[in-house]
């Protein structure tokens, strides 16, 4: 009761905010004006902010911005010994650095360091939350260029990828991040420059609980659907998450702008349906995946009627399968859980969710985009079916449009089939009697640990299920570059779509064209969810979740 | 406006094909599917095993490669199951070019019957040497007399003919071609009747209308048409996904516990890859093509086919298409003071001698209405006729020494002189032309007073009006209704004034106007509608139209219009019927809608084959899987040969429809993606379920699967 009363405040909260925020987006991606310190930003670096790009020009913008936090990111951690707040962690070791600045820069977030060792408040706060904020940005603007190819027509420009990144950071992400970092601090998470605290445990032994800036990396790191925890426990850690109330509104914070976007989408086509009918896919998608963990969960009978293994107590089945849902939905990857834990469903869920290549309703930006190519997809069936070329939002679906979208689709499961393929075929991964491997688990939950690896890495999701030892270089390679291409590809595909979209001059939608704002075309875009990652996962998914479950 | 007979009805496309085939003898192409085309097809679809044919097919080359590896693996390791999804998996090769070559079969057989009026003609040049047909050039000079054929396309530089173009068009009636103007352009295969012209050749041989009719509908000049590469593309994606799914599965089973064997694994792939639709998109592109050769219109390519399905803006010509062409008298407004009686036995003396159809019209409808006779009496056939003349403006008899004339409204009162009703006779004539109507005043003036001597006739009079109408043909209004269901526009084209032609706009129902237009005109509306992004369908005849044919986006050029006509447009209608432009946005839809049904029930068929194969496959080493096996197939073995099976038989079974397209009824996009989501993607899912498990029944009983 008390777990389906923590859904109602939450699709409460959401639906609140989803129309004045929806709206203030498309105005900060529509305004013709600047304010004081983005002119000051754009005269530092040199940008006019009233030239617009090509789409080429604008996936070299985004691709050149995010190589140079790589290596700004790298940096800052190798050189950690000569920056404040280092606490002695000294340099971060390369491997891990490499790793981490990929993570934090494709918006994965992916750990393979415990941070309360590994990373001082300087890298933490200068490095890993300045990215946390900008690619969110990014993937907001990615977003934001898809929107403009759909409305503008016959030009090439698709708006300024400085401009767009700028704004997003200074009108969305920064404003709610600080009240938001205030609202956690009331809620009791811990803000604090210190490295940490000498304790006198129970047992009277002391020990030493380490401190950190929490409060503001929390809101961010929830905010733009990141999930880097600043403590190894992440969001199941007493600092990060302490009460029920701070876990609503940390699942609040990361499902808020994926939402709102749909309204932004809406308002900036001129017709706030279109934007509806796909939040009615996210949300009827997120919604059967929390029923499934939610059930699981409750059902898979190892204490008293429910799993609570690997769980907060504090939170409970409901907190906890919340969490897991929303954070596999959004490509955030923070958990308040252990998800390995779960019961094979109830994992499987969670999994399956990162299967839908994040778009219920998805990450900061990704999410809109995703289910954008998604819904270009259904169209173009469905718009068959209908006897004319297939159009959506008054532009049609041709050759080249299907390929990007194609692209995009195809991106992910290549990434993760081939990952998992490789990995489970490595004697290394599995072991043998005598030498272990990095599984811990053996059978089809060991299979469902390397799945789900290769999942969070190609969605750009970050988190982990546990259970599987990433830091041997094969792992922490492969994973690597399935950030990469996974956050990367589809970005240049689909701003090659935007590009393609804005050439074409707009049709007005009539009788005889495919109507996309409507409760139809909502089942027809989630039935095309489904059944992509269904054709695709379902041989593999048999093999870890299913045959677990079964049993 | 055509030279070729008007057909005066509108038809359904099904009728229209039953009457062309009628008329031609071709009904090999149309009608229903044969079973017994698949044998005839048979050895066309042994001949396409070839690999290089194949791989233009990505999804079908996937399996031929997948059977070549089957099969080698069952030579290697022979056995009862590996042999039998061998055979399995080349039936789906060969299926799949059975379908390709049933539609190019169909094609044929009607490029034969083309083909047969491609006689080898004899041409005579001027200079009276003779040539054979096909040594032709273009711009060569041949003489054609009565009774011979005319050996090329070309255009009538000299003389006049009638000439009998049932060989191309099957219609019956001769037509009237002669040199300069519209109707010059004829036909090589047809034959000149009466009278000698001289005929420049515009055609190259082998490239002659005929010719390119028959590389059309045998489909050697096909070439994908846009939607079709679009989808060969996301079908090919989907093959390299399944491809990528069944590589990786092997590792994931071996690390389960039983690696897969290599024919099991390609007959996964094989029922997952979207091999229905794969097999069977190019016969749907030939036999869209062939649906419109069927009801006479040639299209130059499958991109205009297509391109016909997404019109948004129909340019209709309003004589022929909306309305019968010749207008007919509807009734008669006599003066005040007139009798209805004097002003029908005046009007139709005026027109006994008149043989127009307006003339014919007046004379019939006065004996409806006042009983008066339809023939000419001795008496009355000896009156001199007066025929219309441009300068007059007027028509009518003297007899008797009256003189009786009809004719436009503004030249009978110039003739009649002042003593006359002027104002009533215009208010008259505003009031018909306000209702679309054409007003033909009647009047009479007698030169010999001495024979009347009743004060009845006044020297000079006007009697009355005619009211001739344009009559809108039965029926427009609802085909009108269900176009703008579909989401398309009507615009009907007329020489005619605003008045006139807004009266019969809203008559007949269609959504917009475009009045005393021009060439220019007609070009400028094009434009404009494609700017809004709208694809735009028109006819048309005359050179004058050459440039708005070529500006849209589905331009039928009439058989018996010029060739710049011709080529200007991307399709020739060969009856010359505009009704039909109608009728080829439907065939145009149909094809692309039942490219995207076959694509959805393909995909949806998935579902099925995973539950029959994946069970299958694991229960080895996950028991648990069992309770996936919903269809309770009997044996592991059974259950792949069953699924592979089913994925080869739904390819000939949906080969009819695939040549026949799936049924369209006009009606708007969201009933249509309806009705189509739930027959194609739903019984895509329930089908194979059904079909699997009663595979299932008959091969258990095979010693070694069951």
């Amino acid at each position: 009761m008390a777990g389906l009363l923590q859904v109602l405040v939450l699709l409460v909260l959401l639906a609140a905010v989803w129309r004045p925020l929806g709206d203030w987006m498309a105005r900060v991606y529509t305004d013709e004006r600047d304010w004081r310190v983005e002119r000051v930003l754009y005269r530092l670096v040199r940008v006019d902010p009233r030239s617009e790009q090509r789409a080429s020009t604008y996936a070299v913008a985004i691709l050149v911005f995010s190589f140079a936090g790589v290596v700004l990111l790298y940096l800052l951690q190798r050189l950690q010994s000569f920056l404040p707040f280092a606490f002695e962690r000294g340099a971060v070791e390369p491997g891990v650095a490499f790793n981490t600045a990929i993570s934090f820069v494709t918006n994965t977030n992916w750990q393979s360091y415990v941070p309360e060792t590994t990373m001082g408040h300087t890298v933490q706060m200068a490095g890993l939350t300045v990215q946390n904020f900008v690619s969110a940005a990014v993937g907001m603007a990615v977003a934001v260029a898809l929107i403009r190819g759909f409305v503008r027509s016959r030009t090439d420009r698709l708006g300024n990828a400085w401009v767009d990144i700028v704004r997003g950071c200074t009108r969305v992400l920064l404003p709610i991040a600080a009240v938001a970092a205030v609202v956690l601090v009331a809620t009791g998470v811990v803000m604090s420059l210190r490295s940490g605290v000498d304790v006198l445990g129970v047992d009277g032994r002391p020990s030493t609980i380490a401190l950190a800036p929490a409060a503001s990396q929390e809101s961010i790191k929830e905010l733009g659907t990141n999930g880097g925890g600043i403590f190894n426990a992440n969001s199941a850690h007493p600092f990060e998450n302490p009460t029920p109330v701070s876990n609503l509104f940390e699942i609040f914070l990361l499902l808020v702008i994926p939402v709102a976007l749909t309204r932004t989408f809406g308002r900036m086509v001129g017709s706030v349906r279109q934007g509806v009918s796909l939040l009615a896919v996210m949300a009827g998608l997120w919604g059967a995946m929390l029923a499934v963990i939610w059930v699981a969960e409750a059902r898979s009978a190892s204490f008293a009627g429910a799993n609570l293994e690997g769980k907060e107590v504090r939170f409970g089945i409901p907190g906890s399968a919340l969490f897991a849902d929303s954070t596999t939905g959004t490509s955030t990857g923070a958990v308040n859980s252990l998800h390995d834990s779960f019961s094979a469903f109830g994992g499987g869920g969670a999994l399956l969710n990162m299967l839908f290549s994040e778009m219920t309703p998805g990450g900061v930006g990704t999410g809109l985009y995703s289910i954008l190519i998604v819904a270009i997809i259904a169209v173009f069936l469905a718009g068959l079916m209908v006897g004319r070329t297939p159009e959506y939002l008054g532009k049609r679906l041709g050759r080249r449009e299907v390929t990007c979208a194609v692209v995009v689709v195809l991106t992910m499961p290549a990434l993760v089939l081939l990952g998992t393929g490789l990995a489970i075929a490595l004697p290394s991964t599995a072991g043998r009697p005598g030498m272990p491997g990095a599984l811990t688990n053996a059978g089809p939950h060991g299979l469902s640990e390397v799945l789900y690896a290769y999942a969070s890495a190609a969605n750009n999701n970050g988190s982990a299920f546990g259970g599987l030892t990433v830091t041997s270089g094969f792992f922490q390679t492969t994973l690597g570059i399935a950030m990469l291409l996974g956050r990367f590809l589809p970005i240049v595909a689909v701003l090659a779509l935007a590009g393609l979209l804005a050439r074409q001059p707009r049709t007005e939608p009539g009788p005889g064209t495919l109507s996309t704002g409507t409760p139809l075309f909502a089942v027809l875009v989630a039935g095309t969810v489904v059944l992509v990652a269904a054709i695709t996962f379902l041989p593999a998914l048999a093999l870890s979740p299913l045959a677990e479950g079964l049993a | 406006m055509t030279a070729a007979p008007v057909h005066s009805d509108h038809r359904s496309p099904a009728e229209a094909e039953e009457l062309h085939a009628g008329r031609t003898g071709r009904a090999v192409g149309a009608g229903a599917f044969r079973p017994g085309q698949l044998l005839e097809s048979l050895p066309t679809a042994l001949r396409k095993l070839d690999p290089r044919h194949q791989v233009r097919n990505p999804v079908m080359f996937v399996v031929w490669v997948g059977s070549v590896v089957v099969t080698v693996s069952a030579i290697v390791d022979p056995s009862v199951f590996a042999w039998l999804i061998a055979v399995w998996l080349w039936f789906t090769v060969v299926f799949a070019n059975l379908a390709e070559a049933v539609a190019e079969g169909r094609g044929r057989a009607q490029a034969d019957a083309l083909r047969a009026t491609r006689t080898d003609t004899v041409a005579v040049r001027e200079d009276g040497t003779t040539i054979a047909a096909t040594e032709l050039r273009v711009d060569d000079r041949v003489v054609v007399e009565a009774g011979q054929t005319i050996p090329g396309d070309g255009e009538i530089v000299e003389g006049i003919a009638t000439v009998d173009e049932s060989a191309i068009t099957g219609e019956s009636a001769p037509v009237v071609r002669e040199s300069g103007g519209d109707f010059s352009s004829v036909t090589g295969g047809t034959t000149v009747l009466s009278d000698r012209v001289v005929v420049r050749i515009t055609a190259k041989p082998g490239d002659s209308f005929v010719d390119r009719m028959i590389a059309l509908v045998e489909g050697a000049q096909r070439q994908k048409t846009p939607n079709e590469i679009a989808l060969t593309i996301l079908l090919s994606a989907l093959t390299i996904v399944f491809l990528l799914a069944v590589v990786t599965l092997q590792p994931m089973a071996g690390y389960s516990g039983q690696q897969q064997s290599l024919v099991v694994l390609v007959a996964l792939l094989v029922c997952l890859i979207p091999t229905t639709i794969g097999a069977l998109l190019s016969a749907i592109g030939i036999a869209g093509m062939d649906r419109l050769v069927q009801r006479n219109v040639l299209a130059t390519s499958g991109r205009a086919v297509e391109a016909a399905g997404d019109v948004s803006t129909l340019l209709l010509d309003k004589t022929g298409t909306i309305t019968y062409g010749n207008r007919r008298a509807t009734a008669l407004h006599p003066l005040p003071g007139v009798d209805a009686a004097d002003l029908a036995a005046a009007a139709r003396l005026a027109s006994l001698a008149d043989t127009t159809p307006e003339g014919r019209s007046i004379v019939t409808l006065c004996a409806e209405q006042h009983g008066l006779p339809a023939g000419a009496s001795a008496h009355e056939a000896t009156a001199e006729f007066v025929p219309f003349s441009a300068t007059t403006r007027m028509s009518g008899v003297d007899l008797d020494g009256r003189e009786l004339r009809k004719g436009a409204t503004a030249a009978v009162i110039a003739w009649l002189g002042d003593d006359t009703d002027r104002a009533r006779l215009e208010a008259i004539s505003t009031g018909i032309a306000e209702r679309g109507g054409t007003p033909l005043v009647v009047a009479s003036h007698v030169r010999d007073l001495s024979s009347y001597s009743s004060e009845d006739h006044a020297r000079n009079r006007a009697l009355g009006v005619v009211e001739l109408s344009d009559v809108v043909k039965p029926g427009i209004a609802e085909r009108f209704a269900e176009l703008r269901a579909m989401g398309i526009k009507t615009v009907m084209i007329t020489g005619d004034n605003p008045v006139t032609a807004r009266a019969i706009a809203a008559e007949s129902g269609v959504d917009d106007v475009l009045a005393e237009a021009t060439p220019e005109d007609k070009l400028a509306l094009i434009r404009r509608e494609q700017a809004g992004g709208r694809l735009v369908a028109m006819t048309g005849d005359g050179t004058n139209d050459a440039p708005a044919l070529a500006q849209a986006d589905v331009g039928v050029a009439m058989n018996s219009g010029t060739s710049a006509a011709k080529e200007a447009g991307n399709m020739v209608d060969l009856d010359s019927d505009p009704t039909k432009l109608i009728g080829v946005v439907e065939v145009g839809k149909q094809m692309l809608i039942t490219r995207g049904a076959l694509t959805t029930f393909s995909l949806a068929n998935d579902l099925a084959k995973y539950f029959a194969i994946l069970p299958a496959m694991f229960l080895a080493i996950f028991p648990q899987l069992a309770a996936l096996n919903v269809m309770r197939l009997a044996t592991p073995e059974s259950a792949i040969l069953s699924a592979v099976v089913f994925n080869a038989l739904v390819i000939v079974a949906l080969i009819p429809l695939a040549l026949r397209g799936v049924r369209f009824r006009p009606s708007s996009s969201d009933r249509l993606l309806r009705r189509n989501l739930l027959v194609y993607g739903l019984g895509g899912v329930v089908v194979p379920f059904v079909g699997i498990f009663v595979i299932d029944l008959l091969v258990r009983l095979i010693p070694g699967i069951g």
